[in-house]
Parts: C-alpha cells; structure tokens; sequence
C-alpha cells in the first residue's frame, strides 16, 4: 500500500475545479478488529456534483465518511480532500459536516451554536444567511434541547453549511425524520446544490438518492456494487417485477436465467427479474396451472434490494 | 476557477483566533451554566454549608481564626473541587459518549480551544463560588481582614481551579457518559471530607489526618488558611509543589486518554 500513497497528485485536483475530483478514497480498506467496514473502495467525489452513497444500514457508510473527515484512519489506502491528508487544518476549513450524532448540548440556543462554529471559519456566511438557507431563521432564539427532530436535523444541517464551506458531507442526514420534514431537508440539500457546493450525502433510501443526486455510488458490505446516474442504477437493476400464483419452488426459480431475487409474498411468488420475457417463459413451460401472472416495472425499493440481494447471493457463492 | 490559489492558503487571522477562543469559552460557560443540576449544585451546596456551619454557628473560633473566616477558606476549596471536577469530568464524559465531540473534531475547531474552554469553565464557577462565600462571610459572619488579602484569598482559590480541572479532564476521558456523575461523587465527596473541607483538620480522626498530607484540596485549604492567619506545619512551597505536581500528573493522564481515544477512532 505504501505504493498508494507515494502516487503524485494532479494539479486539477487541488485545485477543484469544475468537475474534478475533490475527494477521494483510493483503494481504501478499513477493518475493525475481524470485520471489514470497507473493502477496497475507491470512491471519487467531483467537484460541483451532489454524490450519493447508498447502502442498508451497515454497509460501510459512516466509515467513508469519517475516513474523508479524518475522524478515522484507513488500514491500508489513501485518503484525499483537496489532494491533501484530511486531517490537515486547511483542509478542514473548506469541509462542513453533518455527522449522526446522539446528543447535541441542549441549553445552548440556536443563534449560539451557529456563531460558535461560525467563528471556526475564516470566512462564515453571515449569520441570516445560514438561518435562512437551513430555514431556522423562526427557532434561532429556542434552545436545541427544546426543538423537534426535524429542527434539530436542520440546525444540525445548519452547522454544516455555515463556514460556506467547499465540500459538504451529511451523514444519513433525514435519518428518522417523517416525509414532511424529509422533503423540507431536501429542499434545503438543493439551495446549496445551487450555489456550487459539492456534497457527498449518505442514505439507505432509495428515492433521496433518486431526488437529490447527479452520481450514485451502491455499496454493501463494504464493497462498492453499483456505480451510475440514478437512471443507470435503475435500469441495472433490470427493473421488472413478476408476480404470479404457482406451484413452482421458490429455489427452483431463482436457478433460472434472468432472475435477481425470488420471495413468497402470501399466495403469490414475486420475482425481481433482468430480463422478464425469458423468466415468464420458463415459468410457463415448468407450470401449465400458473395463474395471476402480473408483470410491472420494479419500483425504486424493489431495485434496491435486488442490487444488495444480488451482492449478498455473489458473496455466499464465493463463500 | 480563479479563487482556487486564494483559498488553498486560507488561515485564520490571530484577530479571528482570538475571537474563536473567546466564543468556545463564552459558551462553554453558558451551556453550563444554564443546567441547573450542575450551575445550582455546584454553587449552593457550598454556600449552604457555609450557612449552616460558618454563619449560624459561627462565633466560636478554631485556633486564634473565627470559624466564619476560616470556614470560608475550607468550603472555598470544597466549592472550587466541586466546580472544577464536576464541570470538566461530566462534560468531557457526555461529550465522549454521545458523539457530540466527533462533531467538534470534524469541524476545524483548534482542539486546544475546547481544553482551553473547559478549564475556563471551571475556573469561572470557582470563581463565583468563592465570591459569594466572601460576600456571605463579610456581611454576615463578621469576616474582617485587609482588601489585599481577601484579593489574595480569591485569587489562590482560583488558581486552585486548575488542578481540579486537570483532574476532571483525567476522569472524563475514562468515564461513560452515565457512570461519570455518579464516579465523581464518590470521588468528591470523600476526597472533601478526608482533606479537612467540612470538619476542621485538627478535629479528623488521626488516620485521616495522615492520608489528608497526600491529598490535593488539604494543601489547597491550607494555602487559604494561611493567607487569614492561620498557620499549618507544612510551608507554602510544600503546598504549591503537591498542587503542581498533581496537576502534571493530571494532564498527563488526561492525554493518555486523548491519545487512546485517538487511537480507537483510527484502529
């Protein structure tokens, strides 16, 4: 690995200009104690892109992140912000954070959160201005300890944003937030999208990677499974859903060419198929009695889960 | 794009340092402050027994000193060991527990100011504390002496702030965020009484007299003691030493602990 980390860095790089990489993870392995949380990974964040990591809970997220926060050092690989080692002060005041964490100090106010870690900057947004843009300008005189989930997720946010730093990493940032605040979050997400901001935001939900991200990067496990535009993800994913009632044996089916995933749902089978046309045809010829065929395009979650089950299929064979 | 090689080199200005350092302080005390189970048992326990011990009983005197005086110098030392451990151990705790200094770390906060911050804090409520003990002896307990030694007074109290809150710092860094309060109680509470704080050092039992040389707040008590006429056996010197001894001793622990922290976040 030694190899890894003598490798030059382009002058594009540290420079971050328009679509050039500004962060990166270059074949990064992170181990704890026997388990993998990252396996290999590289991963390229561009300048100006909101990418999105998208994974169950587990897969090795929050790791990435805290390797690109220096918050944790890699077992082997080369981390990079900037070109540079992410634990350097300079770095650190062009990146804002927005990390999950359990208790935040409850008697402070607002206001007074977001002008301690704007004083950590060297050039902050004025204080309206990160109020508005986290849309906390009506709770910045409440203590944190008195806001709802959804104001502490946004003041949180808020902290992030305030140094009007270069790069933004959120860290599963509307965990447990019902669809309202959800959708006012990402609301926020895209005013800073709009200003140029790059971010690289972590999610286990489908449909906000679908709604926020230009680039979305699969992983599970620790291994990166996926790579593509929220459309590539999808249609990688083959996409239909088969449903119908038979006597065939879930097993049996998912041995058959173009079959992701099989489950018994009630009294019918579904199937997560790449290529539905082959699959029905096998389904007929193997049970003459099938009935209730329905074929649909698989919904977001649906592809999802093939991706993941896929992967996990892939790594017992080569168990 | 064209700001790229201004804000390669960004640096914060020594103005803005300052100002940082000022704001991490100004708040750290606030966010106390503003918890009564913290701000109100550090404060008036001392205060309390102040009354009951040094102003209701207090025309008696012990050696040639008014308990109300030398009471003041006992439960100062008492109240500066509160606010001191109490303030940094269970802050440092919680913090360490329940992620909140992860946020910290990964913000481009100097890790200095946050140390900086606490020990202010401390410092502060010790502050407040043996004031108002001042105030009360004053006013109520007949305390009579000299400005100058009642500047004195406050200002060794004080300073006496800084090993507590080294110690405190040792603590937290090896505490959970549940466990600490009640750790520290057990620490405090024991550690006042067997330093002479409540009952006068010549009337511990004799053991306790002995283990009271060793400890911390005793040599705390008797640089007090000494500044309103009351004389011990050992020097002046002898105190500073154990106080600055145990404060090295402290922080070193402390940074053990910061270091092992460090380490389980990049093992």
């Amino acid at each position: 690995m030694s190899a890894a980390q003598t490798v030059s860095i382009p002058i594009e790089e540290q420079h971050g200009a328009k679509g050039m990489v500004v962060a990166s993870l270059r074949g990064v392995t992170k181990r704890y104690d026997d388990v993998y949380a990252l396996n290999n990974v590289n991963l390229n964040v561009h300048s100006g892109e909101l990418l999105a990591l998208l994974g169950p809970n587990g897969a090795g997220k929050t790791t990435a992140i805290k390797l690109l926060l220096g918050l944790a050092k890699p077992t082997s690989g080369t981390v990079r912000v900037f070109g540079g080692d992410p634990l350097d002060p300079a770095t650190r005041l062009r990146i804002g954070a927005m990390l999950q964490v359990a208790k935040v100090p409850e008697t402070l106010r607002v206001r007074e959160h977001i002008d301690l870690f704007s004083s950590y900057y060297v050039n902050p947004l004025p204080r309206e201005e990160t109020l508005a843009l986290g849309g906390i300008a009506d709770i910045q005189d409440r203590k944190f300890g008195d806001l709802s989930g959804g104001q502490k997720q946004r003041v949180l946010f808020a902290l992030a944003l305030c140094g009007d730093p270069d790069v933004i990493f959120l860290d599963e940032p509307t965990v447990g937030l019902d669809v309202e605040a959800r959708r006012i979050l990402w609301q926020e997400i895209r005013k800073l999208v709009a200003r140029g901001k790059t971010i690289l935001l972590t999610t286990h939900y489908l449909q906000e990677a679908d709604e926020l991200a230009d680039r979305v990067v699969v992983i599970n496990k620790g291994n990166v499974i996926a790579e593509g535009t929220p459309a590539e993800i999808k249609s990688k994913t083959g996409g239909k859903k088969i449903r119908c009632i038979t006597r065939l044996d879930t097993n049996v089916v998912r041995g058959y060419p173009g079959v992701l995933d099989v489950r018994q749902d009630r009294e019918a089978m579904e199937i997560q198929a790449s290529d539905a046309e082959s699959v029905v045809r096998e389904l007929l010829n193997h049970d003459v009695h099938l009935s209730g065929l329905e074929v649909s395009s698989a919904g977001l979650e649906d592809a999802f889960i093939a991706l993941t089950h896929e992967d996990n299929n892939l790594a017992g064979a080569r168990r | 794009m064209d700001t790229t090689s201004a804000t390669l080199n960004i640096r914060r200005s020594p103005n803005q340092t300052f100002v940082l350092y000022l704001k991490e302080m100004k708040y750290e005390f606030l966010k106390n402050l503003r918890i009564p189970r913290y701000s109100a048992s550090v404060i008036i326990l001392p205060l309390m027994f102040y009354v009951l011990f040094g102003l209701f009983m207090g025309r008696q005197t012990i050696g040639n000193t008014s308990t109300a005086a030398y009471l003041i110098a006992t439960y100062g030392t008492f109240g500066v060991l509160g606010a001191s451990l109490f303030g940094t151990a269970a802050s440092l705790a919680s913090e360490r527990g329940l992620g909140w200094i992860q946020v910290k770390k990964a913000s481009p906060m100097p890790p200095f100011a946050y140390f900086v911050a606490k020990f202010f804090m401390g410092i502060m409520f010790s502050f407040i504390v043996v004031s108002l003990l001042l105030v009360l002896g004053v006013a109520f307990g007949g305390v009579r002496m000299p400005l100058q030694n009642m500047i004195q007074l406050v200002g060794t109290l004080v300073a006496g702030s800084v090993p507590f809150c080294a110690m405190g710092l040792a603590i937290g860094y090896f505490m959970g965020p549940n466990s600490a309060p009640a750790v520290i109680n057990l620490i405090y509470l024991p550690l006042s009484f067997a330093s002479g704080l409540w009952v006068p050092f010549q009337f511990l039992p004799k053991v306790v007299k002995q283990i009271a040389l060793y400890l911390p707040p005793y040599h705390l008590a008797q640089l007090a003691l000494r500044i309103i006429g009351f004389n011990g056996n050992e020097t002046n010197w002898t105190h500073w030493k154990v106080l600055i001894g145990f404060t090295l001793l402290c922080l070193g622990v402390a940074r053990f602990g910061f270091q092992k922290d460090e380490e389980k976040m990049y093992g």
